[in-house]
């Protein structure tokens, strides 16, 4: 099989691999917040709750997980699986996993917030509301970028994780070609397209912090 | 015409048997204090004797264990904050609902000893926004204000610089011109200038001087004895979680009348 036969079936993997990277992204960044406010929160219960899921969601693997999710409709409720349930699962096992880790991260930087900050805000008459959207997020956004950063390299990595309940991503697509060409080639190529798509996520992160650097406290 | 200067006249805040506890150190022991518009009132007194506490208490950073605080709004109504629970003087404070308190604090700005502005917006960011937000004011009028505030502050040209960019000397003065953008009927102070150098202590005490002589009433926790002696009305010296002595300036600096504020003033060599 030609080089060029072989990166165009990798490119179609590829484009599942960043799929499952968006849509992770698009759901475990908003997911994180409520779940960093419970961990925070006042209300023991609340908290503790948020706790328990961080520390289940960490501590056991995202392959695991996975198939739990993909299977537990039809073992628990005996729904039947679909061809597309493969990849509801996928996301979703991404998404609550991802979640656990940037609640975490929005936390060290929502503890990081000088409590002066907070009574500033207070003392001026600005709501709960206010004070969050308009003095604490755009702090915070600054201070865990870099930490943010580290989590979305290491997703960019993790999507090969989904071939483990055949989502047909690019390493699903890369061992399938390996095995079939008698090639180390696919690898190659695979790392090759992990490692540019990372640089580009390098660079924008860069930018980022670059656009906040504005200002340093 | 009477009735119009008595309205004027009313304390613009009103602490009464004020009570607080922090795990079973009492900070706060019955401590009242009135302040007329127009007045200035410097606290002073040794570290951990309350000053700060008492401040923390009348700007709502802090609930009283006992005693009653309100503010009057400039309609002449009064907000009742804090009132003790029933009939006796003793009982514990009950606080009023949010609403009265968003009232409550739209009475006074607070000035801190760390300037805590907000360092991922501008000098004028800092200084509109609340206006903006808070107050749902119209932008044209609030950038006019904010401008005419800076300028008065000594900071025009710094518009548009992150408070990083700012001297410590000018970060407190903007964090004044942000407490005055929302016209409050009081200004207080909790150690303005204990963060900056002797120069740059200057800077902030002519600001107060020259806000003190438009008549802005204003509450000064202070360690500069002779800024207390010179532009306070009245000083208060507070030890121990109690007012020790209070008077007009003059005789509370010049001839105290009680063995600790002497002591005290005497290591300050006033």
């Amino acid at each position: 099989m030609a080089i060029a036969t072989m990166a165009e079936m990798l490119c179609d993997g590829f484009m599942i691999s960043v799929q499952i990277f968006l849509w992770t992204l698009v759901g475990a960044i908003p997911l994180g917040i409520p779940i960093a406010l419970a961990r925070v929160s006042r209300f023991r219960p609340l908290s503790w709750l948020a706790r328990a899921y961080i520390s289940l969601m960490r501590g056991t693997p995202l392959m695991l997980q996975m198939f739990e999710v993909y299977f537990a409709p039809y073992y628990v409720f005996g729904i039947q699986l679909s061809p597309a349930s493969k990849w509801q699962a996928c996301i979703i096992a991404f998404i609550i996993n991802y979640a656990a880790y940037f609640a975490e991260i929005y936390r060290s930087g929502l503890q990081s917030i000088p409590r002066g900050q907070y009574e500033a805000a207070e003392v001026l008459g600005y709501s709960h509301g206010q004070t969050f959207t308009r003095i604490v997020m755009p702090q915070v956004a600054k201070r865990i970028l870099p930490a943010m950063g580290n989590e979305v390299i290491t997703l960019v990595k993790d999507t090969s994780l989904a071939f483990a309940i055949g989502v047909a991503e690019m390493f699903s697509t890369a061992k399938a070609l390996v095995a079939s060409q008698r090639s180390m080639m696919p690898f190659a190529m695979a790392a090759a397209m992990y490692w540019v798509f990372n640089m580009a996520v390098e660079f924008v992160l860069g930018r980022a912090e670059k656009k906040m650097d504005y200002y340093h406290d | 015409m009477t009735n119009d200067i008595q309205t004027e006249m009313r304390p613009v805040v009103r602490l009464s048997n004020a009570r607080k506890a922090f795990g079973g150190s009492q900070v706060l022991k019955d401590i009242s204090l009135e302040v007329l518009p127009g007045e200035v009132v410097a606290i002073i007194g040794p570290s951990g004797g309350g000053k700060s506490t008492l401040l923390r208490c009348l700007t709502l950073l802090e609930r009283l264990d006992g005693g009653a605080l309100s503010y009057s709004a400039k309609d002449g109504s009064e907000i009742v904050v804090a009132r003790p629970d029933g009939d006796d003087p003793d009982a514990p404070a009950v606080y009023a609902d949010k609403r009265e308190l968003a009232r409550a604090r739209e009475q006074f700005g607070l000035v801190f000893q760390n300037f805590n502005l907000f360092p991922h917006m501008t000098v004028m960011q800092n200084v509109m926004d609340a206006p903006l937000v808070v107050q749902r004011r119209g932008r044209a009028e609030v950038e006019g204000q904010a401008h005419e505030l800076l300028c008065k502050m000594g900071l025009e040209g710094c518009e548009e610089k992150v408070p990083c960019q700012l001297s410590g000397g000018q970060q407190q003065r903007a964090s004044i011109a942000r407490a005055l953008a929302l016209n409050p009927r009081a200004l207080y102070f909790d150690e303005p200038t204990s963060a900056l150098d002797p120069e740059l202590t200057g800077e902030v005490l002519r600001v107060l001087k020259q806000l003190a002589a438009e008549d802005t009433t204003m509450v000064v926790v202070t360690h500069e004895m002779a800024f207390a002696r010179e532009v306070a009305d009245r000083v208060i010296f507070m030890d121990g979680g109690v007012t020790v002595e209070e008077g007009p300036a003059e005789q509370v600096m010049g001839a105290p009348r009680h063995e600790r504020t002497r002591a005290f003033l005497g290591r300050f060599g006033a």
